[in-house]
């Protein structure tokens, strides 16, 4: 199986819901739809499935045209987040329901349910109804009835939002497991990076029904090609600082100046993004390339082995992810320290044309 | 304002039982003082909302009183608690303006216009609202709806307590951080009590400065953020606080040494005789164990999986049969499929039957 969308776009009225989206998802990976509320992430799983229409572009299954033909016809099983089981129906019953329909023998159907139960872990549950389960033993029944169809494209829209957070750890990471064992495309939607980068695979980033960057979800991270990218990547957010550099200065108007090292003196004079991850903002100086820059503490929380420290620089909003506990008062006035070698920048159009010195094939 | 005391609180939704299985609470007893920022932590179905309903006076406990300072308050009604409530979805008026929601609590009890106003602005410009005061509440998006959810339970100055009961969950990652830290803010700057319930262990962590941890109807740990980190009075703790969750691994415990599958491990603590046929753990965080080169001082592990997560890598490796998750930093370069565990002895703790007992530093 292989899923291919070509230069797809929806439109309801005048307005893109999705816009010029290509896409090839190969078999046995992992895909990973990545964005806000409202980016799109279920408008293109439906299209996906075959629920919705593009207004123009094509969608390929293995090279052939699908583009217009039903759900029904179309090889494709959905998981939704808010889990969907037959309350009346045993464990067993509820994976088994798709190949009831299907009318397939008992025993072939047996033999099916144990496999698939064993793959979630679900084996000693399958007489239990579904209110007797856990949440998260509800999505995986939900999962193995996904699962047991042996559909070719499995979409999951944020499956795991509906469930606890250590239950979520969990799911994610028996997930990759079963996902790389059953040799279909799957098709995750989030709004989580952390969940992203937990399951690894590959990671389509969308904004506004667009896709921003698709690639392997470290790569995504560690080298994103826009701002745009890098934002939805990141949690804690990215900070950010606009520059302008100009007669071999790179100014944050007259607050911060940056000096010009590693590749930054090859770019030409212009307006640019500076972006760096929270864990790169000091508290101490730990080298002397380090810029120093005032700031205000807006509100400390700690996390027990870690504190973000939210402060204010000349009217912008950072976040410091600090090691240890670092009680501050509100409205104290500090000194943060930047990493040039871990920058970002990002140009006027907010590509990115410096990436740090430390990712590694660059 | 006034300290909220709940003394020997029990509630069973079934009524007065001599069976202690139908209790969702089981006997507790807690003060909340005045002022604090707490949060209830705990995985659905531990009792936590249940506690925050009795608080409130949606539920009238089966056993026990909720004081405010000294006056027994058990048979109050909600209305009369002065007591404010958010809840997971906003609740406020969509046909009135922002400026009319957040002044609808105080109008209701027939406060001037005078006297409104300035609260109103004021508290909007916290929120970030001020732009949108006279917009209709249904032309806003999710995250500014809640906000003004927020809002109304902030604005009567006198209330006893402010509960928030899973406040975040319909907020993207991004937005988190921002209401995350404006809570906080707000917190400092008005010094109500405020009661957090989630079962996010980082929204726990960040806002409270007292975190209550329950597990099945009890209260397992009372501690601060760092605390519960640092020192897990129980297995659970350590396995829901930190991502990983603390290693818990059984061990033999003879004095000022443990063994794991044979091997030994020197303590910096002495600990006396515990009765043989109880179970014994060592219990670990992730971010204490770290990685050196095969047969130098440390435990001989194989490592099953390495795990990318960007900001570090979380390394799985095998004693044995004993799995440990290792935290290690983002640059570290992980090569060969063995190498040595190394144990920060100040960090590592030991269970007896699931609770932490306390040695004598050496």
């Amino acid at each position: 199986m292989q899923l291919e969308l070509r230069n797809v776009s929806t439109k309801v009225g005048s307005e893109f819901h999705i816009t010029d989206v290509s896409l090839a998802f190969e078999a046995g990976t992992l895909n990973i739809l990545l964005g806000a509320t409202l980016s799109g992430k279920t408008s293109l799983m439906r299209l996906m499935a075959g629920l919705d229409q593009p207004t123009s572009g094509k969608i390929y299954v293995r090279g052939k045209d699908v583009t217009g033909v039903a759900v029904q016809k179309r090889n494709v099983a959905m998981v939704y987040q808010q889990f969907i089981n037959y309350p009346n129906l045993t464990v067993y019953e509820n994976i088994a329901s798709p190949l009831r329909i299907a009318k397939v023998a008992k025993n072939i159907v047996d033999e099916k349910v144990a496999k698939v139960s064993t793959l979630l872990k679900l084996d000693n549950l399958l007489q239990r109804k579904p209110q007797e389960l856990s949440g998260g033993q509800q999505q995986r029944t939900a999962l193995a009835r996904a699962l047991i169809k042996g559909a070719e494209l499995v979409l999951l829209d944020e499956p795991l939002a509906n469930l606890d957070y250590k239950l979520r750890e969990e799911l994610r990471e028996e997930l990759p497991r079963i996902f790389a064992e059953t040799g279909a495309v799957f098709v995750y939607a989030t709004t989580e990076p952390s969940e992203a980068l937990l399951l690894g695979g590959n990671t389509v980033s969308l904004h506004e029904g667009r896709v921003t960057q698709f690639g392997a979800t470290i790569d995504v991270f560690s080298k994103p090609a826009n701002l745009i990218t890098a934002r939805t990547l990141s949690d804690p957010p990215l900070n950010t600082l606009p520059v302008i550099k100009f007669n071999n200065k790179m100014m944050y108007k007259s607050h911060v100046e940056i000096p010009l090292i590693g590749r930054l003196p090859d770019l030409p004079d212009d307006d640019y993004t500076i972006a760096f991850r929270p864990h790169h903002l000091c508290l101490t100086r730990k080298f002397d390339s380090m810029i120093s820059v005032k700031a205000k503490v807006v509100v400390a929380e700690i996390t027990g082995s870690e504190s973000f420290i939210h402060i204010d620089v000349a009217g912008m909003r950072w976040v410091v992810l600090a090691q240890g506990i670092h009680n501050l008062d509100i409205n104290e006035t500090i000194e943060v320290f930047l990493d040039p070698s871990k920058f970002y920048v990002f140009d006027r159009n907010e590509q990115l044309v410096v990436t740090p010195e430390t990712v590694p094939g660059i | 304002m006034a300290n909220i005391t709940l003394k020997d609180i029990a509630h069973s939704y079934t009524g007065e039982s001599k069976n202690p299985d139908d209790f969702a609470l089981k006997k507790l007893d807690l003060t909340w003082r005045d002022g604090g920022a707490y949060a209830l932590l705990g995985p659905s179905g531990c009792g936590k909302t249940t506690l925050l309903n009795i608080i409130s006076g949606l539920l009238h406990p089966t056993r026990g009183e909720v004081l405010f300072d000294d006056q027994d308050i058990t048979d109050l009604p909600t209305e009369q608690r002065n007591i404010a409530q958010i809840f997971q979805f906003p609740v406020i008026y969509d046909t009135m303006t922002v400026f009319q929601n957040l002044a609808f609590p105080l109008k209701n009890r027939g406060r001037s216009r005078k006297e409104i106003e300035p609260r109103v602005i004021e508290l909007a410009k916290i929120l970030g609202l001020e732009k949108n005061l006279y917009t209709k509440a249904q032309h806003l998006t999710a995250d500014s709806k809640q906000k003004i959810s927020l809002g109304r339970g902030l604005i009567r100055k006198s209330v006893n307590a402010i509960l928030f009961d899973e406040p975040l969950t319909v907020i993207d990652p991004q937005l988190k951080w921002e209401l995350r830290s404006q809570l906080k803010f707000l917190h400092k700057k008005f010094g109500f009590t405020m009661i957090y319930v989630t079962h996010d262990q980082t929204e726990a962590l960040t806002f409270a400065d007292e975190v209550i941890v329950m597990y099945e109807g009890k209260i397992v740990q009372v501690g601060t953020p760092e605390a519960l980190f640092e020192k897990p009075e129980h297995t659970f703790v350590g396995y829901f606080i930190g991502s990983p969750g603390m290693n818990v691994c059984p061990c033999d415990l003879q004095k000022d040494r443990i063994f794991i599958e044979k091997y030994e491990l020197a303590l910096n603590k002495i600990y006396g005789e515990v009765d043989p046929s109880s179970k014994i753990e060592v219990g670990i965080r992730p971010e204490h164990l770290s990685l050196a080169p095969p047969d130098t001082t440390g435990l001989p592990v194989k490592i099953i999986k390495v795990d990318d997560i960007g900001r570090h890598k979380i390394v799985r490796v095998a004693l044995k049969d004993k799995e440990f998750n290792v935290v290690a930093p983002e640059l570290s370069g992980m090569t060969g499929d063995s190498c040595s565990l190394i144990f920060d002895i100040d960090h590592t703790n030991i269970y007896v039957n699931d609770h932490l007992i306390s040695g004598e530093r050496m």
